[in-house]
């Protein structure tokens, strides 16, 4: 047979499974690669005059020099990308803009130590909202599609619908106006600090969570209910009703062991989206997260900080594309079973 | 077919079943009864739209999603399936009513293995137990003739060939034993050779074992070796019902015989002498992958050539290299003995406009948003500068060509029907005025009477015009009414190239005989008679 | 069966449509079978951009007019009160329609321009360039676009200018996309092959055999690029690096009114007075999505189900 010889030669050599994650991860490895390249050449456009708008006005020449020599800016690009590339394995992210004076005074704290419990707090925030949102928005779309056209369906639709459309702050300022002023139940305001007790701080963060979970639930549910109905319609599916397979039967043994590359992406997509999201949220209610960082340092144009913090925001952003595609190509009888 | 029948397993009364589309509900079947004995096999046929399959599957008493069983009774052994929700019918489904999927590859769940898909009712309804079902399925695929039939059932479907998916289907249907089977257009995706296969598998299993079947296709031919009785299907109502040796030799409804009415044409060959296109050992390749061997191919001015072959014998490639769409990576192409450039950009617009091409779906063929008067009119514009009051003029002299009359000049080609587009198509390759025009399987997606129609056009239009067709298919019939001179490809090369009767005409070599044998003919015992000589 | 084979004729086939409507009288007939979720957002739409034309006619006070009192509650001279600095937040409100939708239209018909015309090219030249181009696309796509939008904004700085042009080309990356994905299934079609066999030019293929047939899932898609550009030009103003003051934007006014949320419980209206603009950025998406899902359904059925 003509398929066992195949497989009998493909086995020597790579398990296409494999052959095909190495090559996924290939691409990740570029992407990223490329990205912090874009990250890393952004400062180099920076205006010219960018030494003295940071330091003021009344710097002297010399600590405008000693500055850019800091940035590495007399040397060339290539090599400064490299250096920095280096550092930031390292987890060294070079030295905050902020806290630098005109006379050459440096009270600057490094990039990685503002960053680092922002990012706790980010990861904390993002984590819990995911917990309960990814099984609600699954347990919602999976019904909706399995009751497809029934009210339920309908009314859930156009719920969400509803609920795309809102900018985030509006649903914030919502949830702040009913849960925090009218009836005060959650504090309006989110301030952490790193000695919070834990039952307090989900009790702070409870509204931003909230809001987030709302605004990740309705852009999840409608996804995973299209890539439900579209898995149903298969003819397979219909085939397994023909068979007499019983309702459970066909989602659990026909649908769901083809479903997972579907349901991985939508909850890759909406893991991303949570990322983006996060920054708004964060200023709304005050966060300490790395959103909030990032936006405050954009204001101040304290371009270090907005670096490390695009670079994390975006290299999250690749990972869980990366782990989507990954656990489709793993769940691929295709690639599992090849000829 | 020697089972007498006579207790009815089915009975249909008096069905009506509505689909929904464009915000309302449409009748599809109108009243339609059906009787079937047990162990009797009855063909249901008809063209598209006849509403044969949705038929089909309501005799399960199920409906597609979008569709509805409006009205009437269907009893079961006894059973009114109408009356029973989903719940209740589950039993009876893929247990003692069995369904067999036109396109199996889709039918079959990718993540499962072929023998676990097979089992799964078998076991499901407690008919056997898990070893005892695995063992009776290789006995199945034993008997359905499929190669290594004690491992097959380990691959995934992906990994086994379309024509051996099938009969794993008929196996998957067959092992609970069911009392009636139904096979929608189970062989229509295959090739003829393979068809062939598939249906003596089919019919020696299903006579084995006794069950009912109702057997839904299009063709006739195909029917006819497989069923007892055929019920003729047009818009959703009964034509008429017969016993299939009766149908064939004397049906009663003038509609029935159309069914086969390109059949029935015949055009007498003539040989030309002058060659007016001729490929010469042409190689051509996608990418690394070769698809012609050193193709050489006459075309006479003024004849049609028929090129036939199964899928994958690179008989359209052949015309992609003639129009310049794939040059050839050896040989050429000669017009009028001058070799013709081998890209289409390097070709001049006189050379471009000797050539036209129609092709398969019509609806493909023209711009969705263009009228009917500028699909062919650009031509006439591009060709011939003609423009305004001459152009229009011309459109209506070339619409009365193809038979229609001026008023279509304004319409969409969504205002057509599929004869209608085709002959559009036609009309457009013929405002060129061009010496050859490539047919590729330019009736393959249309019912038989239109089919006729199309055909006899292009006949007509050779005459009066003298024009030469490179005409591509796979049907046998159509060659037979189309073509002076066949050549035959296989893989990638040409099997052999001659006038019409020297070709259909024994000897033949190898591939030739198989793939001419292969043809069902409208003959109830053509079958039988295939496979003893076969042995 | 009217029609035996005896008497058949190509002419008299049964064809689905027989009578031809003008454009007005089909659009007319789209209209009244619409749901009434099409017909609020169409009613919605129209609003908006009847307030965005006629701001300075329908505005009681100019857009950056201060008044004396700060935070003023809600009366007869200012129907919304006033700002943190004493403007009038009704007036405001009316020129903010102006300024967002102006903004967020610009920057959409520029992202169209940039994205439609390089898909088109791409999906016709098919060889290095759509390879270039699609790489390029991907790589920009796995950055956030609002991450990017504020690492750029913070090196060039928040004008309005560098607002547009910085939204329009990451936003371009989407159409790119999708012109591309649509094109593609046009350019196989045997229809383009016969005009390619005829010998036309490239130009004259992209005009009239693809644009045409490529058009309403573009105009669906540039209804949703507007309001996801509308939402992301909201955002940034609210986080204040979009649109700056004393330009009038309802993405800022909610950040500056943000703090009178805290007076809800003692007065509702006061508590009301920063979801207003809020509330205006949502209502026009919602309006927009309505009329986007409405089209879509009566198109094409090209994502029916998003």
């Amino acid at each position: 047979m003509v398929a066992r010889q195949g497989l009998r030669r493909k086995r020597n050599i790579l398990h296409p499974v494999l052959a095909t994650i190495l090559k996924r991860l290939g691409l990740g490895v570029a992407t990223l690669f490329v990205v912090s390249a874009i990250i890393f050449s952004s400062i180099s456009l920076l205006p010219g005059d960018f030494g003295e708008a940071v330091l003021g006005q009344a710097a002297t020449e010399e600590t405008v020099a000693a500055f850019r020599r800091e940035l590495g800016l007399d040397k060339p690009a290539p090599v400064r990308y490299l250096d920095w590339v280096a550092s930031v394995l390292k987890g060294d992210f070079g030295t905050s803009f902020s806290g630098r004076a005109a006379s050459g005074v440096d009270r600057s704290r490094s990039v990685a130590e503002l960053i680092g419990p922002r990012l706790k707090n980010t990861l904390f925030l993002a984590g819990v909202t995911a917990v309960i949102a990814v099984p609600l928005a699954l347990f919602l779309g999976l019904t909706a599609a399995l009751y497809r056209n029934s009210f339920y369906d309908r009314s859930v639709n156009a719920m969400t619908l509803t609920t795309i459309s809102m900018p985030e702050f509006f649903v914030a300022y919502i949830l702040i106006l009913l849960l925090a002023s009218l009836w005060p139940v959650f504090p309006s305001l989110a301030n952490v600090d790193a000695s919070t007790e834990l039952a307090e701080r989900l009790r702070r963060i409870a509204l931003p969570a909230l809001t987030l979970t709302l605004v990740i639930v309705a852009h999840m549910m409608r996804m995973t209910r299209a890539a439900i109905i579209n898995l149903l319609a298969s003819p397979y599916i219909e085939m397994a009703r023909l068979k007499g397979a019983t309702r459970s039967e066909v989602i659990l043994k026909h649908a769901l062991p083809n479903a997972w590359a579907p349901i991985a992406t939508v909850i890759a997509f909406n893991l991303a989206y949570l990322v983006v999201g996060v920054v708004v949220v964060e200023v709304v209610f005050v966060y300490p997260g790395i959103g909030q960082l990032m936006v405050d340092s954009v204001t101040a144009r304290d371009t270090p900080v907005v670096q490390a913090c695009a670079l994390i925001f975006a290299g999250t952003y690749i990972v869980l594309n990366l782990i989507a595609d990954i656990i489709g190509i793993v769940t691929n009888p295709r690639l599992l079973h090849p000829r | 077919m020697s089972i007498e029948h006579n207790d009815v397993l089915l009975e249909m009364r008096n069905i009506h079943i509505e689909g929904f589309s464009d915000e309302q509900w449409h009748p599809i079947i109108k009243g339609v009864d059906l009787t079937l004995k047990r162990g009797q096999v009855l063909g249901l046929i008809g063209e598209s739209g006849a509403g044969k399959s949705t038929l089909g599957l309501a005799a399960m008493g199920f409906a597609r999603p979008g569709c509805r069983i409006t009205q009437g009774s269907i009893h079961f052994a006894g059973v009114n399936l109408a009356t029973l929700s989903e719940a209740e019918k589950r039993p009876y489904w893929g247990n003692r009513i069995a369904y067999v999927a036109q396109s199996a590859a889709a039918a079959f769940n990718p993540a499962h293995r072929l023998i676990d898909q097979t089992c799964e009712s078998a076991i499901r309804a407690n008919i056997q137990s898990a070893t005892e079902s695995r063992q009776d399925a290789v006995a199945l695929y034993e008997s359905l003739q499929l190669p290594d039939a004690g491992n097959i059932g380990e691959r995934y479907p992906h990994q086994v060939s379309g024509g051996q998916l099938q009969r794993v289907m008929t196996a998957m249907a067959m092992s609970p034993r069911p009392d009636l089977i139904i096979f929608d257009e189970p062989t229509t995706a295959l090739d003829v050779t393979t068809q062939v296969e598939v249906l003596s598998a089919m019919r020696k299993i299903v006579e084995h074992y006794g069950a009912a079947a109702i057997y839904i296709t299009h063709d006739l031919a195909v029917v006819a070796q497989m069923a007892d009785d055929i019920k003729v299907l047009r818009y959703g109502e009964e034509v008429e019902e017969a016993e299939t040796r009766t149908m064939l030799e004397s049906p009663k409804e003038e509609y029935t015989r159309s069914l086969w009415s390109v059949r029935a044409l015949e055009k007498s060959e003539e040989k030309g002498e002058d060659i007016v296109l001729s490929m010469q050992g042409i190689d051509a390749a996608y990418g690394s992958a070769k698809v012609l061997h050193n193709v050489s191919i006459n075309l006479p001015r003024g004849k049609t050539v028929a090129v036939v072959g199964e899928s994958g014998s690179g008989k359209s490639t052949a015309a992609r290299v003639i129009t310049g769409l794939l040059p050839p990576s050896a040989g050429s192409v000669q017009f009028n003995g001058t070799a013709l450039p081998a890209a289409l950009r390097e070709r001049t617009p006189e050379q471009l406009q000797r050539i036209q091409m129609i092709y398969q779906m019509a609806d493909t063929a023209m711009n969705p948003r263009q009228t009917v008067g500028e699909i062919i009119g650009r031509p006439l514009e591009f060709y011939l500068n003609l423009s305004g009051q001459q152009r229009e003029k011309r459109v209506i002299e070339l619409l009365e060509m193809i038979e229609l009359d001026e008023s279509f000049i304004d319409r969409l080609p969504s205002e057509l029907s599929g004869g209608q587009k085709q002959r559009v198509c036609i009309a457009r390759a013929l405002a060129a005025e061009p010496d050859i025009i490539i047919c590729d399987e330019v009736t393959s997606a249309l019912d038989q009477i239109v089919q006729e129609g199309i055909l006899q056009l292009l006949l007509r239009l050779q005459n009066e015009f003298g024009i030469s067709y490179l005409f591509i298919t796979h049907d046998i019939a159509t060659v037979k009414a189309i073509s002076d001179e066949i050549v035959v490809m296989f893989q990638g090369e040409v099997v052999e190239q001659g006038l019409k009767s020297e070709i259909l005409t024994p000897p033949h070599p190898e591939y030739t005989e198989l793939l001419l044998s292969s043809v069902p003919e409208m003959d109830p015992d053509w079958l039988t008679t295939l496979l003893k000589e076969r042995v | 069966m009217s029609q035996t084979p005896e008497t058949y004729s190509a002419a008299a086939e049964v064809a689905a449509v027989r009578k031809r409507r003008g454009r007005f009288e089909r659009s007319w007939i789209a209209l009244k079978k619409a749901p009434i979720s099409a017909w609020f957002g169409l009613i919605v739409v129209s609003a908006y951009v009847f307030v965005a034309l006629f701001a300075p006619l329908l505005a009681p006070y100019g857009e950056a007019e201060i008044f004396p009192t700060p935070f003023g509650p809600w009366d007869e001279t200012h129907r919304f009160g006033t700002d943190q600095i004493g403007r009038d937040i009704f007036t405001r409100l009316i020129y903010g329609a102006r300024n967002t939708m102006g903004i967020a239209l610009m920057t959409t018909l520029l992202s169209f321009i940039i994205g439609g015309g390089l898909g088109l090219v791409a999906a016709i030249n098919r060889s290095w360039l759509d390879q270039i181009l699609s790489r390029s696309v991907d790589v920009l796509m796995a950055i956030p676009s609002l991450i990017f939008a504020l690492m750029l904004l913070s090196i060039f700085g928040s004008t309005v200018t560098s607002l547009i042009v910085i939204i329009a080309v990451l936003d371009s990356t989407r159409v790119f996309r999708l012109t591309r994905a649509v094109a593609i299934n046009v350019v196989v079609m045997d229809y383009v092959e016969a005009a390619r066999l005829r010998g036309e030019k490239i130009g004259w293929i992209m005009r009239r055999e693809i644009l045409p047939n490529i058009m309403p899932p573009l105009i669906a898609e540039f209804g949703l690029r507007f309001s996801f550009v509308f939402l992301t030009i909201a955002a940034l103003s609210f986080l204040g690096v979009g649109i700056q003051p004393p330009t009038a934007d309802w993405g800022s006014m909610v950040r500056e009114n943000a703090s009178l949320i805290q007076f809800a419980q003692y007065d509702i209206k006061a508590g009301l007075t920063p979801l207003l603009p809020a509330a205006a950025i949502a209502l026009l998406t919602v309006a927009v999505n309505f009329v986007v899902d409405w089209f879509l359904h009566t198109s094409s059925g090209l994502r029916d189900e998003h």
